[in-house]
């Protein structure tokens, strides 16, 4: 390993913009000319929409254009869609209610936009806001998951009379049932999983612009993934072919998913850019973002597990209920249904599973894929049920997670997924090594003596990432594949630059991705740029979400290095008057075996470019390679997470003493920045189970609409985190890379919500954990530590 | 509209502003002084701290036209060329940042910090400290040592 190679603790070469202030985000974007969009939201959860009057705001000072859903209809702009297709169980498609992206005569929840302003300046145009006479026809919402089904619910789409937009099962229903008949044991839950908000820290914005000269479009945006949004922009909303379409994410201020989607206001900030004939800016507000970004997770759940008498598992039988709010967002549908059922079996064998979920609509915003989206679902299911299932029947929950371990490899499951490497048993014992399990009576006996409640919780996760092979997810459903493509172009004087279609949004691609490249043709990361997020450089790509860059995104860079080596052999071969099958390449260095003749990888470059030693007609001048890596299998990141905590009885404040993270990524590239996800993943994951929670009154109004309301992780609210790593190595890429970018947000919420039912002796307690739900938990059961 | 001079990164500066004008954006659009972000509108995220005559102060919460004359320091301001200060340099080398969004707010807030408190911070003292600034990507754990280590140079440096 070179200092910058892979496996390098290289400190990271995009920071230096950020430290001092030189990031480009899209808010930072200015166009000669611009205009400012402010938008009309609902403030209904359900209404009709009788009638629009703009003719007051259209008077008010600064004010270019105001449109309406009706303005983008007359222009056949088409509604924003949800591109994998799910089919309920009896086989009808889901139900996709349209999706305008500026409401037509309905709007379906509270921040649904009704019309934009265009104005001189941003306070203009929200001054105009306010003289937009909206006459509403209130109707009756419907708000809560578990309501949504119920008969007489009322209905958000009329292409879904009983709001599901399916009833989707996986897995062997017959088989199940009948494992359940021979259980010795059953242990059964009811599980919610709370709806969370997003909130990367910079919020969405948009910058949308018009060539009159050439009738071509730019649109600057905060996205995770560019090619797709100018795809879905293009091939389904129609704004422009994709050659007169231009979009470029620049420096992306976290996304965690919520900016994987095409949403109403890119749509109409760059449709509306022709319109007015300038440029079109909006940014998001965070009260907007509360309101509007995609939510995530919201499940209600019913499990049951059956375990024969030896406390082997038998059977899994799951039935969830998943709030896909007001319209399917782009990926929703997906997200409750393939990313959730198939990870249900966890690290265990079971030999049955059965699993139906029903997608509803509400009157709530959309939700679509959250950090990990489905697998923190799953993995609170199943993780849940295992430190419930050893307690009823006595078992340590650490030594009954073991005995069930999957321990031989590849290890087909009933729901589809084939795992395809892991030692969990490894990484169960390290990490209780680290954590000193072993001493935890002694120190819940100090805590005892304080007057505090300790608890100890395991989560053993496994998660499926690296997504996704292209025809497999095609044949579930998927609109798109899910390769990925990058160009390396060598310049002549030897230095590199990486075309990528993975996009970084925090996650230090300039970096990692550099040093895969110095390690592979022996060149300082210095002279390696990293090009990604502009679609007018980067051909195509299908960026970053899944865990997906490393594994595959820098696969589809290994496959164009290759052939760079090839190339580079054969012009190393005409300059050192050899076969190219004779030159090896190391450390930067082309030799003609057996003998003392070389020459460098720049000069090689260069040679390549000048062309004179080789016939131009035989072997093209130049060295730029493309490639698109299709990945074979999905990659299964596993590990698990220990946390220890004390509980003050007295205020129901929970506070985290150690957090032990042993997970398995396969190869790693640069230990310092895999580190940096765990730690922001634990913490979105301990936000869930403690602190974060999205509400919604009865009538559909956010409650949690600011971070006056909706508790963020603080400083003060989590602890310094313990990491340590197994290591098997991914099968299935030339890497060996699993992914890491999701697994704390997976692991933490069960390992937080195991420790304190471990400290308060029962399991009524469900997320977020806040000091009052803990302190009205304590009240409502006599705690085990007292009783004992 | 009315008239501001204020010094900013040590330059004196003076604008034509609308009086409801906030410091953000008269720092962010009139100076095109990028580097100070706006994360939320209930002065709770910190990510648009700055140093108001050597203070560490939200500058989303503040009307520009109130600050005539004032000594403006934002993070464009805090190294000397391509020299780092010292809290900078902590950031790096400890990977206190993943997205960048919050760090200038973190790192100006950092510098205010240790002002404050002295150069010899605990993590209790750091993370309680911390309350106003809320970064989403890197669950603290190595900002809290970034800012530790930033102390102990800013005092090694004086
Ligand atoms: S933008 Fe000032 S505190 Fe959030
Ligand atoms: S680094 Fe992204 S919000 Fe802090």
């Amino acid at each position: 390993m070179s200092s910058t190679g892979i496996g390098a603790r290289v400190q990271r070469k995009e920071d230096f913009r950020f430290i001092t202030g030189k990031g480009h985000y899209t808010d930072d974007v200015n166009r000669h000319g611009q205009t400012h969009a402010a938008f009309l939201r609902s403030p209904h959860a359900h209404a009709e929409i009788l009638s629009i009057d703009a003719s007051a705001a259209s008077a008010m000072p600064g004010v270019v254009a105001i449109f309406t859903g009706d303005d983008l209809a007359a222009d056949k702009i088409g509604g924003l869609i949800c591109g994998w297709m799910i089919h309920s169980k009896d086989g009808e498609p889901m139900k996709a209610g349209a999706h305008p992206a500026l409401a037509q005569g309905k709007v379906r929840y509270v921040g649904d936009h009704v019309a934009v302003v265009i104005a001189e300046t941003l306070s203009q145009a929200r001054d105009a806001l306010e003289k937009i006479v909206v006459d509403y026809k209130v109707l009756p919402a419907t708000v809560a998951t578990g309501d949504a089904l119920k008969p007489g619910a009322p209905v958000v789409h009329d292409v879904a009379p009983d709001n599901a937009v399916y009833r989707w099962a996986l897995g062997n229903e017959a088989e199940t049932k009948d494992a359940f008949a021979r259980a010795a044991h059953v242990t059964r839950m009811d599980i919610v999983n709370n709806r969370l908000i997003p909130n990367p820290m910079e919020p969405r914005a948009a910058v949308g612009d018009w060539d009159s000269g050439s009738d071509a479009f730019t649109l600057y945006t905060t996205s995770q993934n560019p090619h797709v949004a100018r795809l879905v922009l293009s091939a389904f909303i129609g704004i422009a072919p994709e050659h007169k379409l231009r979009v470029i994410a620049p420096d992306v201020g976290g996304g965690f998913g919520s900016k994987i989607f095409i949403y109403a206001e890119e749509t109409v900030c760059v449709w509306a850019a022709k319109k007015v004939g300038r440029p079109v800016k909006w940014t998001s507000d965070r009260t907007e973002a509360f309101l509007a970004d995609a939510h995530g997770r919201d499940h209600v759940t019913h499990a049951e597990m059956a375990l024969d008498a030896a406390g082997k598992i038998l059977g899994l039988r799951v039935h969830t209920t998943a709030n896909l709010g007001a319209y399917l967002s782009t990926f929703s549908s997906s997200v409750p249904t393939y990313l959730y059922a198939p990870l249900l079996s966890g690290q265990y064998n079971i030999p049955a599973i059965y699993c139906e979920v029903d997608g509803v609509y509400t009157n709530t915003a959309p939700v679509d894929a959250y950090r990990g989206a489905g697998r923190p679902e799953a993995t609170f299911v199943i993780e849940r049920m295992m430190e419930v299932a050893a307690r009823e029947i006595g078992e340590n929950p650490a030594e009954f997670r073991r005995k069930n371990f999957v321990t031989s490899f590849p290890h087909q499951t009933p729901v589809i997924m084939c795992y395809d490497a892991g030692d969990y048993g490894a990484a169960l014992d390290k990490a209780m090594a680290m954590a000193d399990t072993a001493g935890f009576a002694t120190r819940k006996a100090d805590s005892a003596r304080k007057g505090l409640l300790r608890g100890l919780g395991f989560s053993a996760y496994i998660e499926a990432c690296g997504i996704a092979p292209s025809a497999a997810v095609g044949s579930l459903g998927a609109g798109v594949g899910l390769w990925e493509s990058a160009e390396v172009r060598v310049n002549p004087i030897g230095t590199v630059e990486i075309l990528t279609g993975s996009h970084s949004h925090g996650q230090g691609h300039e970096t990692t991705f550099a040093q895969l490249v110095s390690e592979r043709l022996g060149i300082s990361i210095d002279n390696v740029s990293i090009v990604h997020g502009d679609t007018d450089k980067v051909q195509m790509g299908m960026g970053t979400y899944g865990s997906r860059s490393g594994a595959v995104g820098m696969s589809a860079i290994v496959k164009a290095l290759d052939k760079i080596e090839a190339k580079a052999k054969k012009v190393a071969g005409f300059v050192l008057e050899a076969s190219a099958d004779d030159i090896d390449f190391k450390d930067g260095k082309f030799t003609v075996r057996g003998t003392d003749k070389e020459i460098d990888f720049a000069s090689v470059a260069l040679q390549a470019y000048i062309a004179h030693k080789f016939n131009g007609q035989e072997l093209e001048p130049g060295l730029k390679e493309s490639a698109f890596w299709d990945p074979t299998n999905f990659t299964f990141p596993a590990g698990v997470h220990i946390c220890e905590l004390e509980i003050d009885p007295a205020t129901g404040v929970t506070r985290i003493d150690r957090w032990t993270a042993v997970d398995d990524f396969g190869n790693v590239i640069n230990p310092m920045i895999v580190e940096g996800q765990v730690h922001g993943g634990i913490a979105q994951g301990v936000g869930q189970a403690l602190l974060e929670g999205a509400v919604y009154d009865a009538s559909g109004q956010l409650v949690t609409a600011s971070y006056m309301d909706y508790s963020m992780p603080r400083a003060g609210d989590l602890p310094s985190y313990d990491i340590g790593m197994t290591q098997t190595v991914c099968p299935s890429n030339p890497l060996g890379i699993k992914g890491c970018g999701e697994a704390g947000a997976i692991a933490a919420p069960p390992a937080v919500i195991n420790a304190i039912t471990d400290a308060l002796g029962h399991e009524d307690i469900a997320m977020p954990a806040t000091p009052l739900a803990v302190w009205r938990a304590i009240q409502k059961h006599m705690p085990r530590a007292a009783a004992e | 509209m009315a008239t501001v001079s204020m010094s900013v990164n040590g330059k004196n500066v003076s604008r034509d502003i609308d009086p409801r004008t906030l410091l953000v954006d008269f720092l962010r659009e009139d100076l095109r002084l990028t580097g100070t972000h706006v994360g939320c509108d209930t002065t709770q995220c910190g990510c648009c701290t700055v140093h108001v005559d050597g203070k560490a102060m939200k500058s989303c919460t503040l009307l520009a036209i109130g600050l005539e004359g004032a000594q403006i320091t934002t993070i464009e301001g805090l190294a000397k060329g391509q020299e780092l200060h010292p809290m900078q340099a902590a950031f790096r080398e400890h990977h206190g940042l993943q997205c960048g969004f919050c760090t200038p707010g973190m790192i100006m807030a950092a510098v205010d910090m240790v002002n404050r408190k002295g150069n010899d911070l605990d993590d209790k003292t750091i993370r309680e400290e911390l309350e106003g600034n809320i970064c989403r990507c890197t669950g603290y754990h190595n900002i809290v040592k970034a800012i530790h280590s930033g102390a102990e140079a800013m005092g090694a440096g004086k």
